[in-house]
């Protein structure tokens, strides 16, 4: 099994880098906590609902992750490391699937964690934060997938970092769709399971077709 | 033409190779055959195509028209079957900053690419870097990175190296490192595809010289 032992060395390595700048993973979460933080100002004392942090939430997430996105392959362009990929005998979309793993444990895990931590602030009640926390864990890694296929589709573009926002924020749009709507429906003391099956079916789509596409991009993009 | 049976030599053969960058014609029917223990100096000046010719033998690049051949096989129909007997350095070193030289290495070593084989410690004191092996890339000068690149080399078992610009930033003895190497290589029946603007201490070495001229250079 050399090529998960590929797999696993670049998921390690990914990891390992991006916690030793720091920058990198700190980023997204301090914008995604402005964001959120900056509505209940906005609003006025005692307007916060239990209505709106969902979507409050879900935007701010999408917006913190298209943050972290150009750092997936940048660096490695930068350096060449993305032509050693390139030249590995293995195949690449199991490499670059290791990679978007990565950006999720390293980006958007501190993100849901920090998202739970708000929404309870904000005073979600507790149903509709689990929902919330379960949605975004069938969520998100659909951010990260999508958003390894559009960097490396924008890899070495002047300009390129508008562009990746450009090309993802439609394809994330259906997730946050059913992530938010899934949590309205909890609070509402509705089921959730119709939004919970749709956002598993989008995370397997991902997951099946992106690393592939992503693979196909990167080598035109090298080329 | 195509060297399939057992016992021949395998070799390396580009047939009438063209490059187009943009909308600008780099080289054009381009031939060499390169057959074990040759190494192959292409010289030509900035632009003449170096890297984009090593990138197309490399089959990072595809070519606009003609095929490289590897043993009688294309090597951009079989890229995976290439990429086990192929070591590359590249002009960017392929150096992760935030990892330290071991780091670095044990990811190439995992990626497979040439068959490295796992000595890393002692890959990295042949290159002389056996004070660092856990220093971050980062804190290393250019030249010591370029020297975790070529470990690579001394721990490749692959029979074609492509080296472009394998001696920028390093000193003499660096140099002399890279010679030593391609030495070991070519005794042990490998081939080397090798882009400097440095002369090659050629002896004991099969050295040829390849002129790249760019054709449709402004």
């Amino acid at each position: 099994m050399n090529f998960m032992r590929a797999a696993a060395a670049i998921l390690q390595r990914d990891i390992r880098r991006l916690l030793r700048r720091r920058g990198q993973w700190t980023q997204p979460l301090m914008f995604f906590v402005m964001v959120v933080v900056l509505f209940p100002f906005a609003l006025g004392s005692g307007e916060i609902t239990a209505s709106i942090v969902p979507a409050v939430v879900w935007t701010a997430m999408l917006l913190a992750t298209t943050l972290s996105l150009e750092e997936i392959f940048r660096s490695d362009f930068d350096d060449g490391s993305l032509d050693q990929l390139a030249l590995s005998p293995h195949p690449l979309p199991l490499l670059l699937l290791a990679k978007a793993i990565a950006h999720w444990l390293t980006a958007l895990l501190p993100l849901i964690l920090m998202a739970g931590a708000l929404a309870r602030a904000l005073n979600l009640a507790p149903t509709p934060l689990w929902t919330l926390l379960v949605t975004l864990l069938l969520g998100t890694p659909v951010f990260s997938l999508v958003g390894t296929l559009a960097s490396a589709l924008t890899i070495g573009l002047r300009g390129g970092a508008l562009l990746l926002a450009l090309i993802v924020m439609p394809l994330y749009i259906p997730v946050l769709i059913f992530g938010a709507g899934a949590v309205n429906n909890a609070a509402l003391g509705l089921p959730t399971s119709g939004e919970m099956f749709f956002l598993a079916g989008l995370a397997v789509l991902a997951a099946t077709l992106a690393p592939f596409a992503a693979a196909a991009g990167l080598r035109s993009r090298l080329s | 033409m195509a060297n399939t049976s057992a016992g021949v030599p395998k070799s390396l053969e580009a047939v009438k190779l063209s490059c187009v960058r943009g909308d600008r014609l780099v080289f054009e029917a381009l031939e060499f055959t390169l057959v074990p223990g040759e190494v192959l100096q292409l010289v030509g000046a900035n632009g003449s195509g170096k890297t984009s010719l090593l990138r197309l033998l490399s089959g990072l690049a595809l070519p606009y028209a003609g095929t490289v051949r590897w043993d009688g096989r294309d090597v951009h129909q079989q890229r995976l079957f290439w990429h086990r007997n192929l070591c590359v350095i590249g002009h960017l070193s392929g150096v992760s900053a935030s990892l330290t030289a071991r780091e670095n290495l044990a990811v190439a070593v995992a990626l497979g690419a040439g068959g490295l084989h796992a000595n890393v410690v002692e890959a990295l004191g042949v290159v002389g870097l056996s004070t660092c092996i856990d220093t971050l890339a980062a804190r290393l000068s250019a030249g010591q990175r370029q020297r975790i690149a070529l470990a690579r080399l001394v721990m490749s078992k692959a029979p074609v190296w492509l080296l472009d610009e394998p001696l920028t930033a390093l000193d003499l003895d660096g140099k002399r490192l890279v010679e030593s190497l391609l030495r070991t290589h070519t005794s042990r029946g490998g081939l080397a595809v090798l882009a400097t603007h440095q002369p090659v201490d050629s002896s004991n070495l099969n050295v040829r010289n390849f002129q790249l001229r760019g054709v449709g250079s402004e």
